[in-house]
């Protein structure tokens, strides 16, 4: 492990298309960066932003947002509200300083394993150059604390974190 | 933490341990975890083997365990295993997790150390998701056992006959006058060449007469409501304007009608029927129906013909559209295709050029009882063709067009060259991209036709035209074509040119789909609930899909899937009950604020209103749990079960515990 | 009156005075204002093209940067080749920025710059489209009844279409001839190439093409060819006596711009659309009364 800037991804998948994608890529052993970690959600529709909002704020330095293609979603037409959704939200990104370019939307079939793999690969990169995001470190960590002051969810891992 | 919760690591031979090692993983999640509830963790060669299973059994009765983590392959492959040992062993399915170590991980990486401190991120997750997760029971929905059957080509007509055969009752919807469907036009169908009719006929007489069947022709679904075994279908009856109790069919009424209109739909536009008629003398059922936009009477206020002859006073001017509602278990959406419109592509001159015709006018020239009786002759009505050109795949397999193979056009004009062939003894010019002949008994008629001396000439046409360049050309039509075969330009001359017009989902398929809750892929076509495991059911319970609107196809897969779908209909009937897995919805009605946001974003319409109390609420039955409503909710009203805010915002926690080098993530200590 | 950044191209100076002279009459009599672009060069024809395709570019984008300084938004070619040339220059230049980029610098020794905005029209689109059918049929005091006209279209007027449909089968032109009182005649090789410049490199080659042109227009008893690129024009004008000489045909039909035609609906003098001497004797036109 090299000194370099490891960036952590989280990704939204819905499991009909695009975690089947993942399970595609991962069937036929194609190789991608290790830094994304995958949510799997029943449909992009049910990605609330607060997921999003979350995940940046305890760490994430990238999040993927990945659904079915247009037309092909399993609840008929859901993921075109996710991508309502993600436009809005790299809107809202923009407004509290965050490149809005962490925050990425893809479209992947069950078969699209390959495409999967390299636009994960790509997107990986692409948070590399942006580097960390530090949201917890920022002004004292106010951006975190914002965040989780609109996120009434108790921590599950308290202070004392094992490492 | 009250839970009990306990990991196990698999190993999966070396699928996993070859590159996270699990050992580690095991050990940490034990250690690491504890202060989360963990209380055992184990590694093991192959968790989902019964040795495996019934180390977790052990664990739940003798440690008390509440809650099952799980670290191997994907969900989509044991998901159902795990949760099964849970139940057996006294645990609520509901409170195990299966995380994805495998398809995730191991095989996709090969950093070791990396893939090793994911193992741990996706086992914190798991972990931290698993203590929100709540106890809970499949739903238990009882079925209605009627049937709606829409569309009543062979697909839908094989499954009515198969449900109502087994006892079941079948409502079958068909929009035009009779049933039969495309089928229903042609004369011999391939490879056999029996008869269409000879074949078709004796099963549409047997659903006019079933007594499980209600045959409601010249009607159309326009409301479905409900859910999987308790459907409520709104149908529309057209206004017939005969009285079928009194009708006998006799004929006397089409005979006697002076009103003549072109046949656009059975005879394609080749030939005429009247303003009341029966699209084909075998018509199921017998009755007539009254086309009132071109009747005389409905034009003119004169006329009434059919009433004078009438020998039983059937005709009744004053009837007006009924609607009826039924109540049926389960729905098989069969309404078929639509064809090609060959006028798409202007270069084949469709439409400018007489003795140009697409195959579905052919099929009616050839037919016996078509408007030529069955003489195979150019426009002019006498002049029998001497060379005939029939191109394949018009408007498949095109960029421009549809992209996909109509998979029927090959064999179909294949037929045609035999047909024209034995009738007139005309030279055949068959132009193909490639031949794909993949069914039983298909190769062999191929062969059959190289036999027959039919020109194959593979290249795609690019034009054909009126223009002769050279005086044998003159009053011919001419295929320009690349034969690729020979590497050469050619001009061919015939006198009558077949297009063989693809297959295109039917155009109102979208809406119709919509109806139903069921979606188009980016063809139009319906799609399966999987396209090798599945083709026949959809992503809508209890609603199942025949024939060529899942796709194009030919007759014997038709009649395959309508069986298909009739056998998954009876296999549901006999449930007579069916659980559901409990991803749903739900609305707190202390914190909704009655703002309907979630009304309209339900694709499946299950959220309902009460204007009295001015909440939402969610019909268990109808959702399918995507879980969009829960997303948009403003007041955290909404919440959704398998997949609830606490269980996904805990899951962030724990994959974010661990940065990909295995230090803990900064943001968590700040 | 609306104005355009008109835009004449080579061929209207020389070679087709005829078509220059009744263009203008015929905006004129519908009210177009053309406003022709001073400076203007060559628009790189078909063949400079397959030679140096960024010069070329260059070439056309030199003269539409001109047209965008006038600020006037519709640039209009009466020539099928200037036209294609030039919408597809500024489409490439709109969608390319780096083309565009290498184009301005170009051009930035002639002080100029070009964006990709205009909206590059053929002449016959203008008419269509601004003037419209209705305006033309009352326009048309003296419409040409009972002339039978084959609408040649040519390849280069229709190839920035997208759609297929039009690509292959236009009727644009059909209606337009139908406006003004002419009857226009179907035959299929309306939207065939004329060969444009194969005339100079493989003679016989394109005295063919122009053959079918030729024969398909005639075996439809044509009274005369319509066209609207002065290329096609000539093509199917002057080289008659040669297909005949090659073919041993008989060939002797007039052809005629759009422009001409539509001057004698909207009761011009032949003399000034240019209807004087020519290889095959408009005269034979039977003007109608
Ligand atoms: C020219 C041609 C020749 C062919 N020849 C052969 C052959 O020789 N052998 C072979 O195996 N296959 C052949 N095929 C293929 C064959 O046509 C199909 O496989 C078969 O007809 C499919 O049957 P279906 O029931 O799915 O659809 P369809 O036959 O299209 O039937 C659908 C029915 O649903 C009805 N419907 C549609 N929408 C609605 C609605 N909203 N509500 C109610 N009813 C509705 C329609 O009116 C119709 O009756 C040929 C196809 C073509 C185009
Ligand atoms: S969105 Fe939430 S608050 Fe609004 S009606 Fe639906 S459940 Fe109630
Ligand atoms: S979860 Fe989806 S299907 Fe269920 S009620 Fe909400 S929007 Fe409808
Ligand atoms: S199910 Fe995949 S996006 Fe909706």
């Amino acid at each position: 492990m090299t000194d370099q800037f490891e960036p952590t991804v989280i990704g939204f998948t819905c499991n009909w298309c695009s975690y089947r994608a993942a399970d595609t890529a991962g069937t036929a052993r194609m190789k991608y960066a290790p830094n994304i970690r995958l949510i799997r959600l029943m449909c992009s529709g049910r990605l609330d932003p607060t997921f999003v909002f979350k995940a940046f704020a305890d760490g994430a330095d990238g999040v993927l947002i990945s659904g079915c293609h247009p037309g092909d979603c399993h609840y008929v037409e859901q993921n075109f509200k996710a991508l309502r959704r993600f436009i809005l939200m790299k809107r809202v990104l923009v407004q509290m300083g965050v490149e809005p370019g962490r925050l990425k939307l893809l479209w992947a079939s069950a078969a699209e394993g390959a495409m999967f793999a390299a636009e994960i690969n790509k997107f990986v990169e692409e948070i590399r150059k942006l580097g960390p995001l530090n949201w917890g470190k920022d002004e004292g960590g106010r951006m975190k604390d914002e965040i989780s002051s609109f996120i009434t969810h108790p921590s599950s891992f308290g202070e004392e974190v094992p490492a | 933490m009250t839970e009990r919760i306990g990991v196990y690591v698999c190993h999966c031979g070396t699928n996993i341990a070859g590159v996270v090692d699990v050992v580690e993983v095991s050990k940490w999640a034990g250690e690491k975890l504890a202060a989360n509830g963990v209380v055992i963790s184990r590694d093991y060669k192959f968790m989902c083997s019964s040795l495996g299973q019934e180390l977790i059994q052990k664990d739940i009765q003798e440690l008390g365990l509440t809650r099952v983590v799980v670290a191997a392959c994907s969900p989509h492959l044991h998901e159902a295993t795990f949760r099964n040992a849970c139940k057996q062993a006294g645990l609520n399915p509901y409170l195990c997790e299966l995380v994805s170590i495998r398809e995730q991980d191991s095989w996709v990486h090969t950093d070791k150390v990396a893939a090793t401190e994911k193992a741990k991120a996706i086992i914190a997750g798991g972990v931290a998701r698993v203590a929100h997760h709540e106890a809970l029971e499949p739903l238990r929905v009882p079925i209605h056992p009627d049937t709606l059957v829409v569309g009543g080509g062979i697909a839908g007509i094989q499954a009515a006959l198969e449900v109502a055969d087994a006892g079941f009752h079948v409502y079958l919807v068909e929009r035009e006058p009779s049933i039969g469907g495309h089928m229903a036009q042609f004369d011999k169908t391939f490879p056999t060449l029996d008869c269409s009719a000879c074949i078709l006929t004796p099963k549409m007489v047997q659903v006019g007469s079933h007594p499980n069947i209600t045959l409601l022709t010249w009607s159309e679904v326009t409301k479905v409501d409900g859910y999987v075994g308790n459907f409520v279908v709104t149908i529309n009856k057209k206004a017939r304007y005969i009285k079928t109790e009194d009708c006998t069919g006799c004929g006397i009424c089409w005979e006697k009608c002076p009103w003549k209109v072109v046949d656009e739909v059975f005879e394609a536009g080749l030939g005429n029927r009247k303003a009341v008629y029966t699209p084909f003398p075998q018509a199921v059922p017998k009755y007539p129906v009254i086309d009132a936009p071109n009747c005389a009477y409905f034009l003119k206020g004169t006329c009434k013909a059919c009433e004078k002859f009438c020998p039983t006073g059937a005709i009744d001017f004053n009837q007006k559209d009924e609607t009826i509602s039924v109540p049926v278990g389960n729905i098989i959406l069969a309404t078929g295709y639509d064809l090609f419109d060959a006028k798409r592509i202007p270069q084949y001159g469709y439409g400018r050029f007489d003795n140009v015709y697409t195959n579905l006018e052919f099929e009616r020239l050839c037919n016996a009882a078509g408007p030529t009786s069955g003489n195979i002759v150019l426009r002019d009505g006498k002049t029998v063709p001497k060379t005939v050109g029939i191109v394949h795949c018009v408007g498949s397999r095109d960029e421009n067009y549809n992209i996909y193979c109509s998979s029927i056009c090959c064999m179909q004009s294949l037929k045609f060259a035999h047909l024209v062939h034995e009738r007139t003894g005309a030279e055949v010019y068959n132009f193909y991209i490639d031949m794909r002949t993949p069914s039983k008994g298909y190769e062999e008629f191929y062969r059959r036709l190289l036999d027959e001396g039919t020109h194959f000439v593979r290249g795609k046409v690019a034009e054909i035209s009126d223009f002769a360049r050279l005086p044998e050309e003159e009053g011919k039509l001419i295929v320009q074509v690349e034969d690729t075969l020979i590497g050469k330009q050619r001009r061919i001359p015939v006198d009558m040119v077949i297009l063989s017009a693809g297959m295109q989902p039917r155009h109102d398929a979208k809406e119709v789909g919509k109806l139903f809750g069921i979606a188009c892929s980016a063809d139009g076509w319906y799609i399966e609930r999987h396209p090798k495991l599945d083709p026949v059911a959809t992503m809508t319970e209890g609603v199942f899909i025949a024939g060529c609107v899942q796709g194009p196809k030919d007759i014997p897969a038709s009649v395959a899937q309508g069986a298909g779908a009739a056998a998954r209909v009876l296999g549901k009937i006999q449930q007579k009950e069916i659980s559901l897995e409990p991803v749903r919805a739900s609305v707190d009605e202390q914190k909704c604020s009655g703002c309907r946001i979630c009304n309209d974003l339900c694709p499946f319409g299950a959220i309902l209103f009460h204007e009295d109390r001015m909440v939402s609420e969610v019909n268990p039955a109808l959702c399918q749990g995507c879980g969009t409503c829960v997303a948009a909710c403003p007041a955290g009203a909404m919440s959704g079960t398998v997949f609830s805010n606490e269980q996904i915002l805990s899951q962030i926690e724990g994959l974010l515990l661990l940065t990909v080098n295995g230090k803990k993530a900064e943001a968590v200590t700040a | 009156m609306k104005q355009y950044a008109y835009y004449p191209g080579c061929s209207l100076e020389s070679l087709a005075k005829d078509y220059q002279l009744s263009t203008k009459e015929v905006a004129r009599a519908l009210d177009l204002e053309l406003k022709e672009i001073e400076d203007w060069n060559c628009c790189g024809a078909t063949a400079y093209f397959p030679v140096d395709e960024m010069l070329a570019y260059t070439l056309v984008a030199r003269n539409l940067a001109i047209a965008e300084k006038t600020g006037l938004t519709d640039f209009v070619a009466p020539c099928s080749a200037c036209f294609k040339n030039a919408y597809y220059t500024n489409a490439y230049l709109k969608k390319d920025p780096d083309l565009a980029e290498h184009i301005n610098f170009a051009l930035e020794e002639d002080h100029l710059h070009v964006d990709g905005k205009l909206n590059v029209r053929h002449l016959i689109e203008v008419i269509l489209e601004d003037v419209g059918l209705e305006e033309i049929k009352t326009k048309a005091v003296h419409p040409l009844k009972g002339l039978r006209v084959a609408p040649y279209y040519g390849c280069q007027l229709l190839r920035p279409r997208k759609d297929h449909e039009n690509v292959e089968n236009p009727r644009f032109f059909e209606e337009l001839l139908s406006a003004i009182g002419a009857e226009p005649l179907e035959y299929s090789s309306k939207a065939r190439c004329c060969g444009a410049s194969l005339i100079i490199t493989n003679r016989r080659a394109a005295l063919e093409m122009v053959r079918i042109l030729l024969k398909d227009a005639i075996d439809h008893e044509a009274d005369v060819i319509a066209t609207t690129c002065p290329m096609c024009n000539v093509n199917l004008e002057v080289y008659q006596n040669q297909v005949n000489q090659e073919f041993g045909t008989q060939y002797s039909i007039p052809v005629m711009y759009f422009t001409q035609l539509m001057g004698m609906a909207l009761n011009i003098p032949s003399r000034r659309l240019g209807i004087t001497k020519e290889p095959v004797p408009k005269a034979q036109v039977p003007v109608p009364s």
